[in-house]
């Protein structure tokens, strides 16, 4: 297995709250991992100290063998990691296209001067950026909305343009934030045969889902948060058995 | 452009091409008209193509990149003052107009970054109450940076400032063909009018591209922006630089074409004023900004030719100042927009992409 993310002893407080202590794990190239966890066991918190949104009180994370930078979240985007929202967060003003246009500006170079001149290289940019951005909202199956202000979207395209906004930068791992929350289950289906894609076009997924059907359906291995610490990391069907985790969660018929 | 002739009701959707006609046509016809009517006319249309780039260069920062500024004018102020002390009998050195432009844009833009850092975390009201201090703080140094060594001349502002020198040309002289003499505000009126077009021009390109696109993401919501891997640091101070520097092209223009600059030119009111214009057009979009600069320069002035007569002749004097009838209106503007029409008088539609580039349809 070749190593694509490695959490070490993460550990973040709000306050006397201790939303994540000592969370090691790793993330191999290529697969699916879940992270699951009851409300408030620190999934999100997770993410957000991971793609720099926060900055972790203890730990690090290692990238391909790098060192992430701390509390810098564009920096981590350019290394290769991206995210979505657990309450959906899109451009409200911007066409779906233009949000995925948006998504790949970290990819691109063009400087005042170039925009200003609108020199050869800036134009061509500019055309491979719209395109690229066509072909991704087709890729997550919204093309027919490309110039629909997102705000006016149904919920569950919403998310799907948000995975593409992500995948425009051009990420090495996908962070998604409970990506199957409000969908009905025709667009679970489809959103799980959507990850299975990305995952099969070499794009590694970790995945918070409180969809227990389909996070075992879905991931390759997968770790249980409670409080914050981690009480179990398995494949999906050794976690299942495991009675900490049927204890804290699954068991306990919360979101089962 | 384009902007403009689609805002014009009806024809601009059913005639595009015929309103863009319209649009250039009323442009370049406007000075000729408003002449007819008497000098003042011409020069308050002066007047209105420097408001316009001040709106075009505030509505980049609050429209495009939602940043709430209320110091705007420190750069109009900025520009305006360099022209004064680098082309004026002031200092006694007279820089040419292509250096003194451009120096003015330049510190101006200076003046952006200085105010952006300070800046970079805060938001909404915050930001509003910091940049509002940033611009009284630059006219009060104006007003006071006379003494121990004189370097504004204070209060008094200075004079005689030179003109602007295109090559050998100097727009404000009337030329004088036979007969037929061609007066010098209509130099200044196309010179502006060139000046708003290429200001047009480049927002709009700004506008359709990855810089706008960033700053739209960030207005509509800085988290994800960040999430998406926009630097949103480098972002804000770009479009601090990027909007003052219109504001410095509009002041030193503003100073060379009045002849004098003081700091009162550069009062509170003027930012909230060049705001107002912004957000009564339609935040956020360049027909807007144009069209709120004109209506809000040359109905006060209407009313000013209006007003003070009328008042002279049933009371015998003058009770309401023109000033406060200035300010009563654009009040009046501004409380009659957010019932109305909150979008403002052109509600942005603005664009970002450019599907066609790809052979996609439009934007529905
Ligand atoms: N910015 C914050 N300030 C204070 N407390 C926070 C903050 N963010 C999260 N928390 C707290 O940290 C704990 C973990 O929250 P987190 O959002 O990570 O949970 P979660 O596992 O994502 O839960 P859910 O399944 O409900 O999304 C919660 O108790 C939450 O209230
Ligand atoms: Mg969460």
């Amino acid at each position: 297995m070749i190593k694509l993310l490695e959490a070490r002893n993460i550990g973040k407080r709000f306050g006397g709250l201790t939303a994540l202590s000592e969370v090691s794990l790793t993330i191999a190239k290529g697969e699916v991992y879940g992270l699951i966890g009851p409300n408030g066991a620190g999934k999100t918190t997770f993410f957000n100290v991971l793609t720099g949104a926060y900055i972790p009180d203890e730990g690090e994370f290692v990238f391909n063998g790098i060192e992430l930078p701390v509390g810098k979240p564009h920096l981590v985007v350019e290394a290769g990691i991206a995210r979505t929202f657990q309450n959906i967060r899109l451009f409200g003003q911007m066409t779906a296209l233009e949000n995925v246009m948006a998504g790949h500006h970290i990819r691109t170079k063009a400087s005042v001067w170039g925009i200003l001149t609108q020199n050869k290289h800036t134009r061509e940019e500019e055309r491979l950026t719209t395109e690229r951005a066509y072909e991704l909202l087709k890729y997550v199956g919204i093309e027919r909305f490309a110039d629909t202000v997102c705000k006016n979207l149904s919920y569950g395209d919403q998310r799907r343009l948000e995975i593409a906004r992500a995948l425009a930068t051009e990420p090495q791992l996908l962070a998604l934030d409970e990506p199957a929350a409000g969908m009905n289950a025709t667009e679970t289906t489809q959103l799980k045969a959507l990850i299975e894609q990305i995952r099969h076009d070499g794009v590694t997924v970790l995945l918070i889902e409180h969809d227990v059907k389909l996070v075992m359906g879905l991931c390759d291995r997968l770790t249980v948060l409670d409080f914050g610490k981690k009480i179990a990391e398995d494949v999906p069907s050794v976690v299942q058995k495991n009675e900490a985790v049927i204890n804290a969660y699954l068991g306990g018929g919360k979101h089962a | 452009m384009d902007q403009l002739a689609e805002a014009i009701p009806y024809l601009g959707k059913r005639n595009p091409k015929a309103a863009r006609w319209l649009v250039i046509i009323i442009a370049l016809v406007a000075p000729i008209i408003a002449m007819m009517f008497g000098r003042t006319w011409v020069r308050i249309l002066d007047f209105a193509l420097l408001y316009m780039m001040l709106a075009l260069g505030l509505n980049l920062v609050v429209g495009f990149a939602g940043l709430l500024d209320l110091g705007y004018i420190a750069f109009y102020a900025v520009g305006a003052y360099t022209w004064a002390f680098l082309a004026s009998p002031h200092f006694g050195v007279h820089f040419p107009f292509w250096a003194v432009l451009p120096l003015g844009a330049g510190f101006a833009a200076l003046a952006g970054i200085i105010l952006g850092f300070p800046v970079l975390r805060l938001r909404g009201d915050y930001l509003a109450i910091v940049t509002l201090g940033f611009g009284e703080i630059v006219r009060i140094f104006m007003n006071n940076l006379n003494y121990p060594v004189n370097i504004t001349n204070g209060p008094q502002g200075i004079n005689a400032l030179d003109s602007m020198n295109l090559f050998g040309w100097d727009l404000a002289k009337s030329l004088t063909i036979g007969d037929f003499q061609i007066h010098s505000l209509y130099f200044y009126y196309y010179f502006f009018l060139a000046c708003v077009v290429g200001s047009i021009i480049f927002i709009q390109r700004l506008q359709i591209s990855r810089v706008g696109r960033a700053w739209a993401a960030m207005r509509d919501d800085e988290l994800a922006a960040k999430a998406i891997g926009i630097n949103t640091r480098n972002l804000k101070l770009l479009a601090f630089s990027l909007g003052a520097t219109f504001g410095g092209v509009a002041g030193g223009l503003f100073g060379s074409f009045q002849g004098f600059v003081s700091p009162e030119s550069f009062s509170l009111m003027e930012s909230i004023a060049v705001l107002t214009m912004v957000v009564f057009g339609g935040m956020g979009n360049i027909a807007g900004a144009v069209i709120g600069a004109l209506i809000l320069t040359a109905l006060p002035e209407i009313l000013r030719n209006i007003a003070v007569p009328v008042q002279e002749t049933l009371f015998g004097h003058v009770i309401l100042d023109p000033e406060v009838l200035r300010m009563l209106l654009l009040s009046l503007a501004m409380i009659l927009m957010m019932l109305l029409r909150p979008g403002g008088l052109i509600p942005a539609h603005a664009r970002y992409s450019r599907p066609e580039l790809v052979g996609k349809g439009v934007r529905t």
